[in-house]
C-alpha cells in the first residue's frame, strides 16, 4: 500500500444513493486471481454500451474525469457484496478518496486497506458540496489527511472524522497485517484458555 | 449481579484477544470459511510474505460461486467443469491448490458435500452458537442464526485471518429487531426479512449488529432463521443474530462436526448462557408485526424496494427527499415499471429457486408443494438449484426433483448459480425473473436482467402462472 499523500484534484460527481459494489464492478469481472487492471471495468454496465464502446454521457467517460482522484457519491456508497475488487477497481482507475454521507461497512474496511480514503460528511454539508459541484464542476478540492480537512474551491474547510489507527496506516502506507502478527504470543495464550471449539481438520 | 449483556456483547467479549489504546480490538475468529472468488489474492499475499495459515483446522473451503450447475451427461466433475470458462476453471483449480498446499479441509466440486459456503457450514455442523465466523462473502451473516457473530470480510481481511486467526474490528452498535405475531398462510421467513428491509431501508442497519427476537422468531425453524439472518447485510447491518434455543440444539445434534457425547453436553451448557440477559440494553429497537405481513416482492433495484404482493409500486410523492425520488425513478426506468402500478400479474420470463437465502430442503419442499401436479407456464424457464449436494440427495430421496422435472423445471447441481450469475446461469437483457435470492441490483442476475425478489412459495407460484402471483390464491384451490 502506497502512503496516502494530500490530494488536489477535480471531483467526479456520481451523487446517487445506495451505489452497490455490483455496480462498481459487476460479478463477471471477479473471475481473476490477481488485482491487476480492474479499473478498466469500473462501473462497467453504466460506462459502456453492450458492444464495449463508452457511453459518452456517463461521467467517467467525460474528459474532465480523466485524472480525477476524488469521487463524490450519495448515501450508503459501496453497499452489498464484500468484494474487495470494488476498491481495487476504484484505485486502479485513479481514485484516492470517496465522499459520501455513509458507506457500506465492508466497503469502508476494504477501502482503508487499499489506500482509498472514505470521507463521511453530514447531509447538510453534502448538499452544499453538491451545489458547489454544479457551480464549479472543474474546480479542484483539497484533502489533507493529517489535518483531516477537505477544502472546497470556495475556501470552506470541512473537517472529517477518521479512526486514528486507520489514519496512521494510511499515512504510513502500512497494512494492518504487521500489527496483527505482532500479537502472535497473545493469540497463542488466548488459544490456550479459549474453550475448545469443535472445528477440527 | 454483573451487568446484563446482549447476545452480541457476550460473543464479542469472549473473543477479545487484546484491545490496545487508540486501536481497534483484536478479535479471535473461530471459523473461517473460504471460497474460490475472494480468496486467491489472499493466498498470494501469504506466499509473498512467506506466511503459513495459522489454524488450518479452523478453516474450511468450498467452491460455489463459479461452479457450473448444469449436470454433465456422465455425471462426472470434469464434465461439469467443461461448462465453465477458462478463468473460472482456473479460479476453481487455484482454490484446490491453495487448500492442498496450506492444509485446509476443502469441499471442492468432487466432494459429495460440496455446496454453497453458507449452506455447507451449518449442515455439517461447523457453524455453532457463540462462535465468531467470517468469510469473504457478505452473506456470512447467515450463520448468525445459530447465535454466532458472523460477518463478511474483504480479501485483505481473509489474508489477515489466514495468517493470524484474528481480525481488527471496531465494536458495532446493537439493534434489537422484535418480531411478534403468527405468520399468515403463504407468508414465510423471506417475507419477514423483505418487510424489515423495506421498513428500515438498505442503509438502516449500517454500524449495527441486529438481534432478531420475539415470538415469531422463536417459532421459526433453523432454516427459516438462516433466511432472515442471511439478508441482514441487505439492510446494511454488520451481522444478524438469533439466540440459540432448543430448535438450534435439535438442528445441530448429530451433525458431523458438532460436539458429541460429553462434549455435546458441555457445549449446550455453554450455549445456554448466550441469550441476551433480561435488562440488557440495545442501542436501538425496531419492531415488526408478523401477523400483518403479506407475501412480499421487490419492484426495484435494491432489496429495500419491496411491497406486499397486492400492493402498488410507490410514486415519487411517497418520498420527501429528492434523492429518494431520483432513486425510485432510476430503478423504475431500469425495471421497465410504472410508478403507481400494481405488480401482481406482471409477466415473468425466468424463475430462480436457489441461493444461500433459499436453497435448503425446506425451501425446496415449499416450492414443490406449489408446483406439484402443476406445469410451468408456457415460455417460462425455471431453475431449481439446491444449496448443496447433500440437499440435492435429500430432495431426490423425497421425490422433489421429480415434481420439479415433471412440472418442466430444470433440476440442477448445487451452487450459487443465478444469484450472482458468474457460472453461466444468467438472465438475458430485459428478462424478468422472480428469484428467491437476496439481491435485485442492476445486472446482478445477468447484464440487463430484472429481478423481483420473493419467497420460494411466491417464486413457485410465478413458475406455474407465468406472472407475479399471490401464492395464497393457489393454496386455497
Amino acid at each position: 500500500m502506497q502512503p496516502f499523500k494530500n490530494i488536489n484534484s477535480r471531483v467526479v460527481a456520481l451523487p446517487l444513493n445506495d451505489i452497490d459494489t455490483d455496480q462498481i464492478i459487476p460479478a463477471r469481472f471477479l473471475k481473476v486471481t490477481d488485482k491487476v487492471g480492474l479499473g478498466a471495468n469500473l462501473f462497467s454496465d453504466w460506462r459502456y454500451f453492450s458492444d464495449g464502446s463508452p457511453k459518452p454521457e456517463f461521467i467517467l467517460n467525460k474528459p474532465e474525469s480523466k485524472g480525477a482522484a476524488i469521487l463524490f457519491a450519495g448515501d450508503n456508497f459501496g453497499c452489498g457484496s464484500s468484494r474487495e475488487h470494488a476498491p481495487w477497481a476504484l484505485t486502479d482507475f485513479g481514485f484516492r478518496a470517496v465522499v459520501a454521507t455513509s458507506f457500506g461497512d465492508i466497503f469502508r474496511n476494504n477501502s482503508l486497506k487499499n489506500g482509498l480514503l472514505p470521507i463521511q460528511v453530514d447531509p447538510t454539508t453534502h448538499t452544499l458540496m453538491h451545489e458547489l459541484l454544479d457551480e464549479l464542476p472543474r474546480a479542484e478540492w483539497n484533502i489533507d489527511l493529517e489535518a483531516q480537512t477537505l477544502t472546497l474551491p470556495n475556501g470552506t474547510s470541512v473537517h472529517f472524522a477518521i479512526d486514528p489507527f486507520a489514519k496512521t496506516c494510511l499515512i504510513k502506507g502500512k497494512d494492518e497485517l504487521g500489527y496483527l502478527l505482532s500479537f502472535a504470543s497473545q493469540t497463542a495464550a488466548y488459544e490456550q484458555t479459549h474453550h475448545k471449539q469443535q472445528v477440527t481438520a | 449481579m454483573s451487568q446484563p449483556l446482549t447476545l452480541f456483547q457476550k460473543v464479542w467479549n469472549e473473543h477479545l484477544v487484546t484491545q490496545q489504546p487508540g486501536a481497534p480490538a483484536v478479535l479471535y475468529i473461530d471459523l473461517h470459511l473460504i471460497h474460490e472468488v475472494t480468496s486467491p489474492q489472499a493466498f498470494t499475499g501469504l506466499r509473498e510474505k512467506n506466511l503459513a495459515v495459522r489454524r488450518p483446522d479452523r478453516t474450511v473451503a468450498t467452491v460455489d460461486h463459479a461452479i457450473p450447475t448444469l449436470p454433465s451427461k456422465d455425471g462426472s466433475v470434469a464434465g461439469r467443469l467443461a461448462f465453465a470458462d477458462d478463468l473460472s476453471r482456473k479460479q476453481i483449480a487455484q482454490l484446490e491448490t491453495n487448500a492442498n498446499q496450506f492444509g485446509i479441509r476443502s469441499y471442492g466440486p468432487a466432494s459429495s458435500q460440496n455446496g454453497i459456503v453458507h449452506v455447507v457450514g451449518p449442515e455439517l455442523g461447523f457453524t455453532q452458537p457463540g462462535m465468531t465466523i467470517v468469510c469473504g462473502d457478505s452473506h456470512t451473516s447467515t450463520h448468525g442464526a445459530f447465535g454466532a457473530l458472523a460477518f463478511g470480510i474483504g480479501t485483505s481481511e481473509v489474508e489477515h485471518v489466514l495468517a493470524t486467526q484474528c481480525l481488527l474490528q471496531h465494536q458495532p452498535k446493537t439493534c434489537e429487531v422484535k418480531v411478534e405475531g403468527k405468520l399468515g398462510t403463504g407468508v414465510s421467513a423471506k417475507d419477514i426479512i423483505l418487510a424489515l428491509i423495506a421498513k428500515i431501508g438498505v442503509g438502516g442497519g449500517i454500524g449495527y449488529v441486529l438481534e432478531y427476537s420475539g415470538s415469531t422468531i422463536r417459532a421459526l425453524s433453523m432454516e427459516e432463521r438462516m433466511t432472515i439472518c442471511n439478508m441482514s447485510i441487505e439492510a446494511g447491518a454488520r451481522a444478524g443474530m438469533i439466540a440459540p434455543d432448543e430448535v438450534t440444539y435439535a438442528y445441530l445434534a448429530g451433525k458431523p462436526f458438532a460436539p458429541q457425547g460429553a462434549e455435546w453436553d458441555a457445549a449446550v451448557a455453554r450455549w445456554e448462557t448466550l441469550p441476551t440477559d433480561a435488562g440488557a440494553v440495545f442501542d436501538k429497537t425496531v419492531t415488526l408485526d408478523a401477523s400483518a405481513l403479506e407475501p412480499m416482492i421487490t419492484f426495484g433495484t435494491n432489496p429495500g424496494m419491496g411491497i406486499p404482493i397486492n400492493g402498488k409500486i410507490p410514486t415519487t410523492s411517497d418520498f420527501s427527499e429528492s434523492s429518494q425520488q431520483a432513486a425510485l425513478e432510476k430503478s423504475l426506468l431500469y425495471m421497465g415499471l410504472k410508478a403507481g402500478d400494481p405488480i401482481l400479474g406482471h409477466p415473468v420470463d425466468v424463475v430462480f429457486i436457489g441461493s444461500c437465502t433459499n436453497s435448503r430442503i425446506s425451501d425446496l419442499r415449499l416450492a414443490a408443494s406449489v408446483m406439484k401436479n402443476r406445469q410451468v407456464a408456457q415460455g417460462v424457464r425455471v431453475l431449481v438449484v439446491p444449496g448443496s449436494q447433500q440437499i440435492k440427495r435429500q430432495a431426490e430421496a423425497e421425490g422433489l426433483d421429480k415434481i420439479f422435472k415433471d412440472a418442466g423445471a430444470e433440476w440442477r447441481e448445487a451452487g450459487c448459480s443465478m444469484c450472482i450469475a458468474m457460472n453461466g446461469d444468467q438472465l438475458t437483457p430485459g428478462q424478468y425473473a422472480v428469484s428467491t435470492s437476496n439481491r435485485n441490483f442492476e445486472g446482478r442476475q445477468g447484464k440487463g436482467g430484472r429481478t423481483f425478489l420473493a419467497s420460494p412459495l411466491t417464486a413457485a407460484a410465478a413458475a406455474v402462472t407465468g406472472q407475479v402471483t399471490d401464492v395464497r390464491t393457489l393454496l386455497d384451490e
